[in-house]
C-alpha cells in the first residue's frame, strides 16, 4: 500500500515537471514573440526617422542605395513574378470554368478572376515572390555582415546601421511592391484571358472589356494598399532576422529560413485580417 | 564645445571602475586604465580574459553597467548621437577579421568614411584613399574585392580604412592573430611607423607576447575580467605577480578543486 502511494507520487511529480517545462516553453516563446514585435517596431520607427530626417542629421539615405535595392527587390523579380502570376491566373480560369460549367455560368468566370486577382491574388503572389527572393537574401546579407563585425564597423565609423542598411530597403519595397502588384494583376488577368479565349470562344478584346466593366477602383486600391503593408512586413522581418543572426554558418541558415517562413506567414495572416476588415 | 570639464589634457582614454555583465556573468570587474596622447597601449590577456569585451566598451558599442569611460575627456554615456558622431570621426578601428564590406572593392572600403563624413569630390577621395593604401603597402590593390586578399592584406586594408580620416585615436584588435610570424612582425613595424608618422594614440588588443613587447609603450594585463597590472614593457617582464609570470612563461596554474563544489556542479545543484 505504502509502495503504491509512493509510486503514484513519483508519477504525479513527473507529470507536474513535464507540465512545468511545457508552460515554461510556451512562456519563453511568447516572450520571444513580443521581443521580436518590439524589435520590429523600433526598426520601423528608426528607419522612418532616417528617411524623413536623415538629411538634417548628416545621415542621408543615399539615392544610389535605394536604386540598388529597387533593382534587387523589384526589377530582378519581374521574370519569375510574371510567370507565376500568369500561371496562377490561367489556373483560376480553368478551375472556375470547370466549377461554373455545372451551373451553366462559365462566362461568370471573368468577373471572378478580375475581382479576386486585383483584391487578393495579385498582391499575394507578388509578396510571396518578394518574400522568397529578397526575404532570404536580405537576412543572409545582414546576418553575414553582423557575424563579420561589419555592422560594428559601420557603427564605429559613425554610420547608423539602420540608416545605411534598412532605410533603403524600406523605401525600395514601398515603391516596388505596388509596382510589382500592378504587374502581377496584369499578368494574372492575362493568364485567365488566354484560357477564357480558348474555352469560352471570345476574343481577347471582349475579355478585357468585360474585365474593365466589372472592376472598380476600390478593388485595385484594396490590393495596392495591402502591398504597402506587406512590403513593410517583409523589410522588417528580413532585416530583423539578419541583425539577430548569430552562431556561424548554421545560425545564418537558421536566420534565413526563419526570415522566409515568418515573412510568408505574416503576409498570409495580415492578408486574412485585411480581408476580414475590408469585406465584413 | 563641451559642458563637461576636460579631466586630463593628456589622456585620450580614461576608464574608471568599469564593471560589465554578460547576463549574470561578470565579464569586467572594476577595470580602470588611461591611455596618454601619442602612446601605444597594449591590452594583453589570454582567451576569455575580457580584453575583447573591454575593447567593445571603449568603442562605445555597449553601455557600461557601472563605471565611466571617457574618450578625449568626455563621458561617453552622456553624449547625444550627434556628439558621438563627431567623436567617432576622430577614432579609427581595425577589427580582427578586417570587417571590410564584402560588396565593395578595397578602394571603396577605404573611401567609405570619407564618403559618409565629408563633402570631398570623387577625385580627392580617390587620391586620399590611395595615399593610405600606400602607407600600409597595398598600393595597386584598390580594385580587388576583400575576398581576394590574404589575411595579412585584409588587416592592412582595414588599417588603411581606419586611418583615412586621420584619427587621433586608433584601435587595433588582434593584429597578429592568424598570421605567420613574418607577416605579423611586418604589421608590428607598420604600427610603430604609423605612430611616429601620424602622432596618433594607439590601443592594441592582443594575446601575442612577442608582438606586445615589441610595440607597446605600456601594457595592461587583463585576467578573468580584472586588471593584473599596468606598466612599461620592462615592468611587465620583471613583474613578480604570479599570474603575470604564468602568462609570460606560458604555464597554466593549478586550480584547487573543492570536492563538495565539484559534486554539486556535476549533479546540477540538486541534493
Amino acid at each position: 500500500m505504502h509502495r503504491w502511494t509512493s509510486c503514484r507520487t513519483v508519477v504525479t511529480e513527473m507529470q507536474a515537471a513535464r507540465l512545468r517545462t511545457f508552460t515554461e516553453r510556451i512562456g519563453r516563446e511568447f516572450v520571444i514573440g513580443v521581443e521580436d514585435f518590439g524589435h520590429g517596431a523600433l526598426l520601423l520607427a528608426e528607419s522612418l526617422f532616417w528617411i524623413l530626417l536623415g538629411r538634417w542629421w548628416q545621415q542621408p539615405v543615399r539615392l544610389r542605395a535605394m536604386v540598388r535595392e529597387m533593382m534587387e527587390i523589384g526589377v530582378m523579380a519581374i521574370p519569375v513574378l510574371s510567370i507565376l502570376a500568369f500561371a496562377n491566373g490561367a489556373m483560376m480560369a480553368m478551375q472556375g470554368i470547370y466549377t461554373l460549367r455545372e451551373f451553366g455560368a462559365e462566362s461568370q468566370v471573368i468577373s471572378g478572376i478580375a475581382t479576386s486577382v486585383t483584391r487578393e491574388f495579385g498582391v499575394l503572389i507578388a509578396s510571396i515572390v518578394v518574400a522568397g527572393r529578397s526575404g532570404s537574401a536580405i537576412a543572409a546579407r545582414i546576418g553575414t555582415m553582423q557575424m563579420a563585425q561589419e555592422i560594428d564597423a559601420l557603427r564605429v565609423m559613425g554610420v547608423a546601421p539602420v540608416r545605411y542598411l534598412v532605410s533603403p530597403i524600406l523605401v525600395a519595397s514601398l515603391l516596388m511592391m505596388p509596382t510589382l502588384t500592378i504587374l502581377s494583376n496584369l499578368m494574372a488577368i492575362l493568364g485567365g484571358g488566354v484560357i477564357s479565349i480558348m474555352e469560352l470562344h471570345i476574343s481577347l478584346g471582349t475579355y478585357f472589356d468585360r474585365v474593365l466593366s466589372v472592376l472598380e477602383p476600390g478593388d485595385l486600391w484594396q490590393g495596392l494598399s495591402k502591398s504597402l503593408v506587406f512590403g513593410v512586413l517583409i523589410t522588417l522581418i528580413a532585416t530583423g532576422n539578419g541583425f539577430n543572426a548569430s552562431g556561424g554558418a548554421e545560425g545564418l541558415g537558421r536566420a534565413t529560413t526563419r526570415s522566409v517562413v515568418l515573412c510568408i506567414s505574416a503576409i498570409v495572416v495580415a492578408d486574412m485580417m485585411f480581408t476580414f476588415f475590408l469585406i465584413i | 564645445m563641451s559642458a563637461q570639464p576636460n579631466h586630463s589634457r593628456d589622456s585620450v582614454i580614461e576608464v574608471s571602475n568599469l564593471v560589465t555583465y554578460y547576463g549574470r556573468h561578470k565579464v569586467l570587474d572594476d577595470v580602470s586604465l588611461d591611455v596618454a596622447s601619442g602612446e601605444i597601449m597594449v591590452i594583453m590577456g589570454g582567451s576569455g580574459s575580457g580584453k575583447s569585451t573591454l575593447l567593445r566598451y571603449l568603442l562605445g558599442l555597449h553601455r557600461a553597467d557601472s563605471g565611466v569611460v571617457r574618450l578625449f575627456g568626455r563621458d561617453i554615456n552622456t553624449l547625444n548621437s550627434r556628439e558621438w558622431m563627431g567623436l567617432r570621426r576622430r577614432m579609427g578601428v581595425a577589427f580582427q577579421g578586417g570587417a571590410l564590406f564584402n560588396s565593395m572593392t578595397v578602394g571603396e572600403n577605404v573611401r567609405m568614411p570619407l564618403r559618409e563624413h565629408t563633402r570631398l569630390d570623387e577625385n580627392t577621395m580617390r587620391i586620399m584613399s590611395r595615399m593610405k593604401l600606400e602607407v600600409v603597402n597595398l598600393a595597386g590593390f584598390e580594385h580587388l574585392m576583400p575576398s581576394q586578399l590574404s589575411g595579412g592584406m585584409l588587416k592592412r586594408a582595414a588599417l588603411a580604412r581606419a586611418l583615412v580620416m586621420d584619427p587621433a585615436l586608433l584601435f587595433f584588435d588582434e593584429p597578429s592573430a592568424g598570421l605567420d610570424p613574418v607577416v605579423a612582425a611586418d604589421l608590428d613595424n607598420l604600427i610603430l611607423r604609423i605612430r611616429d608618422a601620424m602622432r596618433v594614440s594607439i590601443v592594441v588588443v592582443t594575446h601575442e607576447l612577442e608582438s606586445a613587447f615589441k610595440i607597446a609603450d605600456r601594457i595592461t594585463v587583463l585576467d578573468q575580467g580584472r586588471i593584473l597590472m599596468t606598466g612599461t614593457v620592462d615592468e611587465v617582464r620583471n613583474s613578480d605577480i604570479a599570474r603575470v609570470r604564468n602568462l609570460l612563461s606560458r604555464t597554466c596554474d593549478e586550480q584547487l578543486v573543492d570536492t563538495d563544489d565539484y559534486l554539486q556542479r556535476l549533479t546540477g545543484g540538486t541534493d
